[in-house]
Formats: structure tokens, C-alpha cells, sequence
């Protein structure tokens, strides 16, 4: 590996890095503006041009906060679950590709981290560890609101896991390949979202499950919980979870965007048939694929918070019953489903 | 069975069409209810209880003849009246003032007044930094 290629890697983890991290703090805007709009009132406005340096003041009070450790927690773990919980979800990102490649000066440049053959299993593996840090942090607050957010959440994290790895098996079956790049090679002519409605479905479901968004947040439910399993982190700490929670919603469109949606692929439009002439028209189409994907991954965002805006939250038991009576055998039935339409060639 | 799914599905999208209309409505096709109030006042209506005025007649004369209806009939009890004879021998009120801080704004001051020489404006923007900004003297309710 030579100097220039691990510039360029670093260059691409580092602007992949800052790109999250703006990408988190205007989702908080912008899920604040979508749901102030939904309930017909405007959201932040006052913090500049329509509220847009929000994210901003609150990144700088939350810093100025004061860092408050419970004198009755076990202060090891209730100082780590944040950063595992922040390491999990940013970490994820690493695999998700946002385009195939771009060519510059004669060098191409794969558009992600890591080119791992295995990238599905990673995500998912990451997000499953998450939940250590939010049990951990739950257990090691010492406190019973928080006990139970971090109960919860485990719980819930099991039981959707379980329905989520399920319903994507049907795309695996299609590609026969667990690597997010060979995923969306495979939807260059028909997203599967077309030839799995029934993955799909499950998919979003448990995804914003896993994300613990309304109306799956059971894990912090305000009314009942205070909190849930943040209730005593304050300051930075607090801040982490808060960057954790957004950070998994993007990785979980991008996740959805990359085994549904086609990835960086446009509908309908062949993008490899167009030969401009001139840097810019050429700098340009190299980049459309990743302007698709973070439409594509915006669109989703879009939908979650449509979401938090419209339902209410689940009862606890209700939230069983679904995921294991209803999300589990479906998505099943999903995968005898592709195997039977797989065998008789119409998939 | 499957069509109370369905009926239930269905109910779930209409929650979203819900939203979402209200979203369109309140982005591309209009603005929020909203009433962003330091840029934006609201006006008040035309029998709106706000800060009292003392009025004067067509010489410029004050209405007021320093009855104390006013102050008798108050129930929050901020009216001060104290009366005095000019030199044509007419009472008027030598010290007027009301305490905005007390004010229930009930509005019967303006209806004991028997020369009409009260009356409440729309004014609401009332907040002062001391208490003593809230006791409006004469001067100041004989405001234009």
C-alpha cells in the first residue's frame, strides 16, 4: 500500500467521519422542522435563517454542561456504555458503499472504507452490540427508570434482530452474496424492493425498531420511563447517546438504501450511457451516484420521522406480540417464499 | 380475518396521508398557524380589554371629573383618584393613577364612568422592569 492510497483512504475516512457528524446534527433539525410542520407550527426558527444553527447551540450547551457521574453508579461501564454505543453506530458506516467508483487522474477510487465481503453480517453484528452499551448503561446508572430502558431495550433489540436478519435472507438469496457492493450491482436493472415487498416491509419495521424510533422507543419512553436508560447521563455523555441514536437512522437508511433502493443506482436512467466531455460534466456524473444515494438515504430519514409524527408508541406487550408472533413468521414465509419463486425461475 | 388486516393497514396509512397533508399544507401550500410575535403582533379586537386611557374632550379638556366611580366600583381596588377644583370652579382629578400590576382588566371602570372620560385600548404590551413602570400616573393614561 503506498502513501497515496492511504492519504486517500484517510481523506475519505475523515471526510466520510465530518460528513456524519453534520449529517446527525441536521437530522436533529430536521426532524424538529418536520415534526413542528406536521403539527402545524414551525419548529426552530430563531437560531438563524429558519433555526439552521440549532444543531450548533445545542452541540455548544450540551459542552458546557456539567458532567454529572452518579455517586451510586459503577462508574467504569456507566463511563464506557456511551462510547459503545457511539463506536457501534459510527463504526457501521464503514461498509456502506455510496457509489461504486470514482476516476481520478487515472486512479480509481472504490467509494467506501472498507470493501468487506461479508459487509451485511458486519452492520448487523455492530448494531447487535450496541445494545450492550445501552443495557450497560441502564444497569450501571443504578437507577430503576433506567434499569428498565436498558431491559427494553435488550429485549426488543433480540427480538427484532432476529426478524431483521430474517427478512433480508431473501436478498442474500437473490445475489448470493453478503457484500453490500455485489448487493447493489445486483438491483442495476429492478430494485429489490420490487422483487421483495414482503422484506422490505419487515425490514423497515424492525430497522426502525433497532433504531429504537418512535413507535418502537419502548427503551426511553418519556411518559413512562423519563428517560429510559439515559436518565442519569448529562453534558457530553448524554450527547453521545443523543449522536448514537441519529448516527444508527442514517446508517439504518443507508442499510435500507443499499439492500432496497437500489443504492447509488438511478430508476429507469443508465447513467453509464452518458459520455460528457469536459472535467466538470465528467466530475459531475462521477458524482451523481453518491447525490442518488444521499437522496435516496434523505428519503428515508424523511420517512422515519413521517413516522414518529404520526403514530403513537406500542405498548410493551403489544411490541412482543408483534415482533415474535407477527414480524418472525412472516418473514419466515418471506424466505420460503423466495425459495420456491427462486426454484421455478420467476425471481 | 384478512379483512380486518386490512382494514387496520389501511387505517395506519391513513394516519399518514394525515400527516403528511398537514405537512404539504403547512410547507409548499401555506404557512403554520404560528404567529411569530415580536415581528408578527397580533391585533386585538375592537372590545379588546387592554391598557386603560383617560380621554379629553374636543378642547382638549380633560373628560374626567374625579367622581371615584371608577375607583369604588374597582375589584382588584388599583384606582387612586384624588380630586381637586380648578379655577372655573370644576372638580378634576388632581392625581389619577392605576396600578397595572393589581389591573384584573374586568373593565368595569370603563362602564361606571359616567362622562365617558375612560376607556380601554388594545394595548397589551404591558411588561415593565420595575414595579413601579406598572403605576400608570395621569400622564401617562392621557396618552395619544
Amino acid at each position: 500500500m503506498d502513501i497515496i492510497t492511504l492519504s486517500i483512504m484517510l481523506f475519505k475516512i475523515i471526510v466520510i467521519f465530518i460528513a456524519m457528524l453534520l449529517g446527525v446534527a441536521y437530522l436533529t433539525w430536521l426532524e424538529r422542522k418536520v415534526l413542528g410542520h406536521m403539527q402545524i407550527r414551525y419548529g426552530p426558527m430563531r437560531t438563524g435563517w429558519h433555526g439552521l444553527l440549532q444543531p450548533i447551540a445545542d452541540g455548544i450547551k450540551l459542552v458546557f454542561k456539567e458532567d454529572i457521574v452518579v455517586d451510586n453508579a459503577n462508574k467504569v461501564i456507566y463511563t464506557i456504555a456511551p462510547f459503545i454505543v457511539a463506536v457501534c453506530a459510527f463504526a457501521s458506516f464503514a461498509v456502506v458503499p455510496f457509489g461504486y467508483e470514482l476516476t481520478l487522474f487515472g486512479r480509481t477510487i472504490p467509494l467506501r472504507i472498507a470493501d468487506v465481503n461479508i459487509g451485511i453480517l458486519y452492520i448487523f453484528a455492530l448494531s447487535s452490540l450496541s445494545v450492550y452499551g445501552v443495557t450497560l448503561a441502564g444497569w450501571a446508572s443504578n437507577n430503576k427508570y433506567a434499569l428498565m430502558g436498558g431491559l427494553r431495550g435488550a429485549a426488543q433489540m433480540v427480538s427484532y434482530e432476529l426478524s431483521a436478519g430474517l427478512s433480508i435472507i431473501g436478498v442474500l438469496m437473490l445475489t448470493g452474496s453478503l457484500s453490500p457492493v455485489e448487493i447493489v450491482k445486483a438491483q442495476s436493472d429492478v430494485w429489490f424492493f420490487v422483487k421483495q415487498p414482503l422484506g422490505f416491509i419487515l425490514f423497515l419495521i424492525c430497522g426502525i425498531a433497532e433504531c429504537n424510533r418512535t413507535p418502537f422507543d419502548l427503551p426511553e419512553a418519556e411518559s413512562e420511563l423519563v428517560a429510559g436508560f439515559h436518565v442519569e447521563y448529562s453534558s457530553m455523555k448524554f450527547a453521545l447517546f443523543f449522536l448514537a441514536e441519529y448516527a444508527h437512522m442514517i446508517v439504518m437508511g443507508a442499510l435500507i438504501t443499499t439492500l432496497f433502493l437500489g443504492g447509488w443506482h438511478l430508476p429507469f436512467i443508465d447513467v453509464t450511457a452518458f459520455h460528457p466531455t469536459g472535467i466538470t460534466g465528467q466530475l459531475l456524473l462521477a458524482l451523481l451516484p453518491i447525490a442518488v444515494f444521499v437522496a435516496k438515504v434523505f428519503c428515508c430519514l424523511f420517512f422515519f420521522i413521517w413516522l414518529r409524527a404520526t403514530y403513537p408508541r406500542l405498548r410493551y406487550d403489544q411490541l412482543m406480540t408483534f415482533g415474535w408472533k407477527v414480524l418472525f413468521p412472516l418473514a419466515l414465509f418471506n424466505i420460503v417464499l423466495t425459495a420456491v419463486l427462486q426454484i421455478f425461475n420467476v425471481l | 380475518m384478512i379483512g380486518s388486516i386490512i382494514k387496520r393497514i389501511w387505517a395506519l396509512l391513513t394516519g399518514l396521508k394525515e400527516t403528511f397533508v398537514y405537512f404539504l399544507n403547512t410547507t409548499v401550500f401555506g404557512k403554520p398557524i404560528t404567529q411569530m410575535y415580536p415581528e408578527e403582533k397580533r391585533t386585538p379586537y375592537p372590545r379588546f380589554h387592554g391598557l386603560h386611557k383617560l380621554l379629553r374632550d374636543g378642547d382638549g379638556k380633560e373628560k374626567c371629573v374625579a367622581c371615584s366611580l371608577c375607583a369604588a366600583v374597582c375589584p382588584a381596588r388599583c384606582i387612586t383618584v384624588e380630586a381637586a377644583e380648578n379655577e372655573q370652579h370644576e372638580k378634576y382629578a388632581r392625581h389619577y393613577q392605576i396600578d397595572i400590576s393589581r389591573c384584573i382588566f374586568c373593565g368595569y371602570c370603563v362602564e361606571a364612568c359616567p362622562v365617558g372620560a375612560l376607556l380601554m385600548t388594545g394595548d397589551y404590551e404591558l411588561a415593565e422592569y420595575t414595579r413601579e413602570g406598572m403605576v400608570y400616573a395621569k400622564e401617562r393614561l392621557l396618552r395619544e
